[in-house]
């Protein structure tokens, strides 16, 4: 597993090497912060929480994360340095980990950075400490879900266009599961133990419970075991 | 050193690689000829480990590729066709990750490698340089630099003149023939006068199959007073 250090180090660095870093971490925040105060009324809502910014995650991840993702393995097969990669002395195993950590590392980062508004918040009034921090693990944790999907799909193609695509909808679906609009209307022809379960499988469902400060272990688990499952296929996928 | 058992590769109903066999020694240059498509790119995927074998396997060093991949990684250098980089590193970060997946963690030795590296390929100039902005002919050097840091016993060398210019050609061609006396080469050519240049040993691969595994001298004897491309075409083409 030492081998995963280099392989994490080369593409954390990478990200800072091009212009993806800044364009990503700009946007990233513009688009969040943006969410927070236009939508989600940070200020009007006359509140000293972070609810307005994290309620956006979601569906901000769902387009940012897989712009992250969509090159991780479909750049290498493109450019062929895969053959370099997958011709030095390491496994399947740690080079996906290393791969996937040094991305899940940099989202943490960008969703870090949005600090000052815990910082104005908690200038403002006084906030549950606990909540936020309860908030960005989760966020953190739900990032990793999303970008396990993306790395996998990544894994599938070299065409970064259609690794972005496949990856937007399989992360749709697994939001649209716990979106109460979409579970209103499951709930007209389903029991409701159907729409439970149906829901259970979704980012949106576990994430909540984050957001209200609540840690609760099957959110933890829910996450960890759907990045766990993902890079399993993703090192499948690539040793086919 | 290495030695090649059997090695069949199917794609689809294809047969790419059928059944190749043979072995080289520390100390001899084999000249891997034939048509384009021939299976010498897949047959050399097959040895590093990069491609799994339909059937057949590989050993170097006594380590078997497909029970032990990463054991055979470690024994050999390998530039891989048209010497795919991470285009947005410096050469001298570029290597340097290259020492860290080899082992070399300590900055001292990793230091001492890549400088090793960087001039035996002349490539001291460029150090600071992105990979990217280099011409064809010092990206290809980078290449090489890549597969040698690690001084490796045994070199698999896919082209490794392909896109020089005569003088890089010659070069490149003096410093196989320094390394050699202490390693085993194999590489890949089209160009036939390299393999009288350089070569110990002749194979001739046509639609997968062994057609010739001899020295440049007999090959040239088959056909007293011929050039060698017109006996490669009578070799290659009987198979048509």
């Amino acid at each position: 597993m030492s081998q995963v250090t280099p392989v994490f180090k080369r593409e954390f660095l990478g990200y800072f090497r091009s212009p993806v870093a800044y364009v990503f971490l700009i946007v990233f925040l513009m688009a969040s912060v943006g969410l927070a105060f236009f939508v989600g009324q940070f200020f009007r809502a006359n509140q000293a929480s972070l609810e307005s910014y994290f309620t956006f995650h979601p569906w901000l991840f769902l387009f940012l994360i897989p712009a992250v993702g969509m090159r991780l393995w479909s750049e290498e097969k493109r450019t062929g340095t895969v053959e370099l990669l997958f011709t030095l002395p390491l496994t399947t195993l740690e080079a996906v980990l290393g791969k996937f950590l040094a991305a899940w590392a940099f989202l943490s980062v960008a969703i870090l950075l949005s600090f000052p508004m815990a910082v104005t918040a908690g200038y403002l009034g006084d906030p549950d400490w606990g909540v936020i921090a309860g908030s960005y693990l989760g966020s953190i944790l739900m990032a990793g879900s999303y970008l396990g999907v993306c790395s996998l799909t990544s894994a599938l193609t070299k065409n970064q266009v259609i690794s972005f695509v496949l990856s937007v909808l399989a992360c749709l679906v697994l939001v649209l599961l716990g979106w109460s609009v979409f579970n209103g209307a499951l709930s007209a022809v389903l029991p409701v133990w159907a729409v439970d379960l149906v829901a259970n499988f979704s980012f949106v469902t576990h994430f909540d419970a984050f957001t209200k400060g609540i840690i609760d272990p099957k959110d933890v688990v829910f996450f960890l075991s759907l990045t766990g499952f993902t890079l399993f296929l993703n090192v499948v996928a690539l040793e086919r | 050193m290495i030695e090649v058992k059997g090695l069949v590769k199917h794609y689809g109903s294809k047969r790419a690689v059928d059944n190749v066999s043979f072995t080289v020694r520390r100390g001899d240059i084999l000249g891997f000829l034939g048509p384009n498509g021939a299976g010498k790119s897949t047959t050399m995927k097959m040895v590093t480990g990069f491609l799994s074998p339909t059937a057949g396997t590989a050993l170097v060093n006594g380590h078997d590729v497909t029970r032990d991949p990463v054991a055979v990684k470690k024994q050999l250098g390998y530039l891989p066709e048209s010497a795919p980089a991470y285009g947005e590193m410096t050469v001298e970060e570029f290597l340097g990750f290259i020492a860290e997946t080899r082992g070399f963690r300590q900055r001292a030795e990793k230091a001492a490698r890549i400088n090793r590296a960087l001039d035996l390929t002349h490539l001291q100039t460029v150090r600071t340089q992105t990979i990217e902005t280099l011409s064809k002919g010092y990206k290809q050097r980078v290449g090489f630099a890549q597969a040698l840091l690690h001084d490796p016993p045994a070199l698999i060398l896919d082209e490794p003149t392909d896109g020089l210019d005569p003088n890089q050609k010659n070069e490149v061609r003096a410093l196989i023939k320094k390394m050699a006396a202490e390693k085993a080469v194999v590489l890949s050519t089209h160009i036939l006068e390299e393999v009288e240049a350089l070569c110990t040993r002749v194979i001739i691969i046509s639609q997968g199959k062994v057609v010739v595994d001899e020295t440049p001298e007999k090959l040239r004897a088959r056909q007293p007073g011929a050039r060698l491309d017109e006996i490669f075409r009578t070799l290659t083409s009987s198979e048509v």
